[in-house]
């Protein structure tokens, strides 16, 4: 049997199996479990990375149908070009994460056991690996429901906890909410592959060959997307997200935020373009909206954060409101077959989902590196630690700088790309699209400016200035294996970013199959240097260049300024001549996004107060001030709230016919069988 | 007699480094005049930088590498940019690194950073700044991308030579499109260079500082090099608007004659500019932060304006 991607993604799955099976034995030495975990899942992710670059590039499709399942209902498997892309995007995140994992659970040896949180994490990982390669929507779901349950479980690990119960519930349900979604969207589509007669519409072959009616096209469509945008965390389903990811350990939180929210991309991308097919454009206008709401509300929100992994979280909500847009714009595009522009909007918001993972995934392993030494969340605690964490910090610091969309790093690119598709919206024949169309640039602009604004905030808070909180412990940079994550996550960023034209010819073929349409010679047209989406006369951008540009300026400049032997005197600060200026006098978090909470207050409930303490003689001369601030989400207040009540409301009226007798019981029962009785004369 | 494309941007990047501090010295000679004060030389922003060059550097016990590494970044971006925006030549080879998105995004990386280094020393007046620069950032980055939306609406590119290039090209008539856009661009440059009405470069006093809350811990060396890179953003800004709405004398190709011929021009546009940015800084008085919103939101208005007149009478 030679070796074919096929072969490596079996290995994948074996090696994941060989995990599980040698938990128990290890169970008893948690070094070791620890050490084997991270290594069988590292190069179980590794040969998923190199199954999905190899079918991309080749586009060699392999199928295979698994004898298990229920009798005449057996499970079907496809690697195709879009399954190898997203084992790509999975695998190579899981693997940087695998390595930081080694040094990150060693923080519980001693603590608690890790067997829980190894043993799911594996079948986390092959959860998300079997659900891109699902071929029917049984196995599918089985996936789905695998991917879910584990991280449910993930997410409880720590679940002494009050807060991390209340989470993994809130998760649980709205997870479930979303699995019945895509259930049924997948019952209507199956339904209408065989006209309601027999079972052999679940396979996802008979989807794709069925042409729908546009109703139940439209039906199938909004249930997928309303189902996958739960588990995506999009506006305003999203209230879980900064919930559940920063209770998790972070690791499991770089997973989940970095790669699990992909899988419902997978799933949008695969049931609109491969499953369904042909749709009118405002599915696609649909998913643009709902993308913009969710990129600016997921960064404003995110702003107002002050624990680093729920800020971490809420730009998680932003970056897939991103990826929607490319998403929606393509479609909208491919509706109007401009298959051109539909395949730079589609590589675009792909190339987001890549690099997405990436970064993310690198704040999270920092942000967890900081939890690891300070046992802290709060920024409001933190500061100057760049002096304690050089490493943690520089590399974090390449994650800000991704994740904010700027130059030479990969956020840039796919935003770029994206902007591009947006300038080519005028080429619409449509003159409403046409107006309304840019007005959605304008508010991608917002969100990458506001994303910087954030990240300096959460950046300088964290790891500038000096330390604000109280306790002064002794920290520590985090051990090699951490540190070796996340320098491979951040120079994935910087490669990405520098070298993207490499990237999208190789997505280019998948961008064809999907979309119809190919800018890889356009593209890279100037050679690998030059990023030219459509042609060089409409737009141009070069990383090495700029990158390199830059770097010389700036060496060159230190060279020349230093070949003077000046002196640089470090002094004390300068406190203006007042008395010693102390560390509670720095700029906190929330200071610092107070301009835009006034600008954008509006859209956030907010609780302010201010209590004296005790009331002064006058009131100039306060003795001491208590400022308690609190935003809420709004969409929690009207949204969830309601349904909440409602159901406490319901139970309690159904409370009332438990009484605890068993006479009275038995009357129901005997009611119930008289009524049934009845009906089914 | 054409010469070598290198030469051409060499010269254009040495104009830029030379002539910042110039316009800098003219826009203060021209305020002194119109404010009736005598007016310092035009050549003192030189001394000031000569002078700063040759100082040492006081730093902060606290300041991290960030803190140092700053001001030669900001330099080498500022550089960049000038080796982009066709000041002299549309042709340049460098011209096709960065669009004008990825442009207004090198300015980003450099105000990413300034904010950072404000918050580095830990003191109230660096996060200020850096807090309120990061806002004011925000709100005209939707405005800016309009601006840059309707001005391609023109030249079907974000190339910056070829949007040069079409206007140039063009009748000398009055597009209500890119009137609009430049009202625009002209609300979102004073924004972004930090001058009167949304911040002055001219104060120290506690509560109007923006830019200069950010880098007041700086000295020596690093000093002049952000206040050289400051004068070169205002520089690159004015050239920007001029190479996006009045290119008429930009030399076109490596002509010898045509690129010597620009720099003239150059010249007299810039001076026409400084006055009229002077005439708006003694004309306006600051303006307290939370009215920005409302300047940069009326800069978004213009630019949609100028989208949709595009698609209604062009």
């Amino acid at each position: 049997m030679s070796l074919s991607p096929f072969l490596l993604v079996a290995c994948s799955f074996l090696l994941l199996a060989f995990l599980l099976l040698i938990i128990p034995v290890l169970r008893s030495n948690q070094k070791h479990l620890i050490f084997a975990g991270s290594a069988l899942m590292m190069l179980s992710a590794l040969a998923a990375v190199a199954a999905g670059i190899w079918t991309v590039s080749s586009g060699a499709m392999s199928r295979v149908i698994l004898p298990l399942g229920l009798p005449d209902l057996p499970f079907h498997i496809r690697l195709d070009r879009l399954s190898g892309f997203f084992l790509v995007v999975i695998g190579l995140l899981s693997s940087f994460v695998s390595i930081y994992s080694l040094g990150y659970l060693k923080g519980y040896l001693g603590l608690r056991p890790v067997t829980s949180l190894v043993a799911f994490s594996a079948l986390f990982l092959g959860g998300m690996f079997l659900v891109v390669l699902a071929d029917d929507a049984f196995i599918f779901l089985v996936a789905w429901e695998m991917m879910a349950a584990s991280s449910y479980f993930l997410v409880l690990f720590e679940d002494e906890r009050i807060e991390n119960r209340r989470a993994a519930f809130l998760y649980l349900i709205v997870a479930h909410v979303g699995a019945i979604s895509i259930l049924l969207s997948f019952g209507v589509m199956a339904g209408l592959a065989t006209d309601f007669k027999g079972f052999g519409g679940y396979a996802f072959d008979a989807m794709r060959e069925t042409a729908l009616p546009a109703g139940w096209a439209t039906t199938a469509f909004l249930l997928a997307f309303a189902g996958f945008s739960a588990k995506a965390g999009v506006v305003p389903l999203h209230v879980w997200l900064p919930e559940a990811h920063p209770v998790a350990p972070s690791n499991v939180s770089a997973l989940m935020s970095g790669v699990m929210l992909k899988t419902a991309i997978y799933g949008i991308v695969r049931v609109v373009f491969d499953l369904i097919g042909d749709f009118p454009w405002w599915w696609g206008a649909l998913v643009l909206v709902f993308g913009l709401v969710s990129a600016v509300m997921g960064v404003l929100y995110a702003l107002m954060q002050h624990d680093l992994k729920r800020l971490l979280a809420y730009h998680s909500v932003e970056n897939i409101g991103i990826i929607l847009i490319g998403i929606g714009l393509a479609m909208i595009f491919t509706s109007f077959d401009m298959s051109l522009l539909a395949a730079l909007a589609l590589i675009a918001g792909l190339f987001h989902t890549l690099n997405h993972a990436l970064f993310k995934g690198l704040l999270f392993m920092g942000a967890g590196a900081v939890l690891h030494a300070t046992h802290e969340r709060n920024m409001e605690e933190m500061g100057g630690l760049i002096r304690f964490m050089p490493w943690t910090a520089a590399l974090f610091l390449a994650g800000c700088v991704s994740i904010s969309a700027l130059p030479p790093f990969n956020g840039f690119v796919s935003e770029w790309l994206t902007y591009q598709a947006f300038l080519l919206s005028p080429s619409l024949p449509s003159p409403l699209l046409n107006l309304l169309i840019p007005l959605g640039a304008a508010l991608l602009a917002l969100t990458s400016a506001l994303a910087a604004a954030c990240f300096v905030k959460a950046f300088g808070v964290t790891f500038l200035g000096s330390r604000r909180g109280r306790h002064h412990g002794i920290i520590h940079e985090v051990d090699w294996s951490m540190r070796t994550g996340m320098l491979l996550a951040a120079l994935s960023c910087l490669g990405l970013g520098v070298m993207p034209t490499l990237v999208i010819k190789w997505m280019d073929p998948l961008a064809e199959e999907l979309a119809g349409g190919t800018i890889a010679a356009s593209a890279s047209g100037f050679g690998w240097m030059w990023l030219t989406p459509i042609a060089a006369e409409r737009a141009s951008y070069s990383a090495p260049i700029a990158f390199l540009g830059v770097l010389a300026v700036v060496i060159i400049t230190y060279v020349v300024l230093h070949a003077r032997p000046g002196a640089i005197h470090r002094v004390p600060l300068w406190d203006c001549g007042f008395e010693k200026v102390t560390d509670r006098m720095q700029y906190t978090a929330t200071s610092f996004a107070m301009p835009l909470r006034r600008i954008f207050g509006y859209l956030f409930s907010i609780k302010e107060n201010v209590h004296h303490y005790p009331p002064a003689s006058h009131p100039a001369f306060p003795e001491r001030l208590h400022y308690h601030l609190r935003v809420r989400d709004r969409f929690w207040m009207w949204l969830y709230q309601p349904v909440v009540d409602a159901s406490f409301w319901l139970s309690r009226r159904i409370g009332r016919m438990q009484h605890g007798r068993i006479q009275v019981y038995l009357i129901y029962s005997f009611v119930t069988i008289l009524v049934l009785l009845i009906f089914s004369r | 007699m054409n010469i070598h494309p290198l030469i051409v941007e060499i010269t254009q990047i040495a104009v830029l480094l030379v002539a910042a501090p110039l316009f800098t010295g003219w826009v203060k000679m021209v305020k002194c005049w119109f404010q009736g004060r005598t007016s310092p030389s035009l050549f003192q922003p030189y001394r000031d930088i000569r002078k700063l060059l040759a100082k040492d550097v006081t730093l902060a016990e606290n300041a991290s590498w960030i803190f140092r590494f700053t001001p030669y970044l900001v330099f080498g971006v500022s550089i960049m940019a000038g080796g982009i925006i066709p000041i002299l030549s549309m042709d340049l080879p460098l011209s096709a690194t960065a669009d004008v998105i990825a442009l207004v995004a090198l300015f980003a990386i450099a105000r990413f950073f300034t904010a950072l280094a404000g918050m580095d020393i830990g003191t109230a007046f660096g996060g200020m700044g850096s807090s309120r620069e990061m806002t004011i950032a925000s709100l005209a980055e939707p405005a800016m991308l309009m601006a840059v939306f309707a001005v391609s609406l023109v030249s079907r590119s974000t190339s910056l030579s070829q949007m040069a290039l079409v206007v140039s090209q063009g009748h000398a008539m009055l597009r209500p499109s890119l009137v609009f856009a430049l009202l625009a661009f002209i609300l979102i440059a004073l924004a972004e260079t930090g001058r009167v009405p949304v911040d002055n470069p001219a104060t120290h006093l506690e509560l109007t500082m923006i830019h200069e809350a950010m880098i007041l811990e700086y000295s020596g060396r690093h000093l002049a090099l952000i206040e050289w890179a400051s004068m070169m953003k205002l520089f690159l800004f004015t050239t920007l608007g001029i190479a996006s709405f009045f290119p008429w004398g930009i030399a076109r190709n490596d002509d010898l004659v045509a690129v010597l011929a620009a720099i003239p021009v150059l010249l007299f546009k810039l001076g026409i500019v400084g006055v009229g940015l002077v005439l708006i800084e003694t004309g306006l008085a600051k303006m307290r932060i939370f009215r920005i919103t409302e300047f940069l939101g009326s800069a978004f208005l213009f630019a949609t304006l100028g989208m949709l007149s595009f698609f209604m009478l062009e």
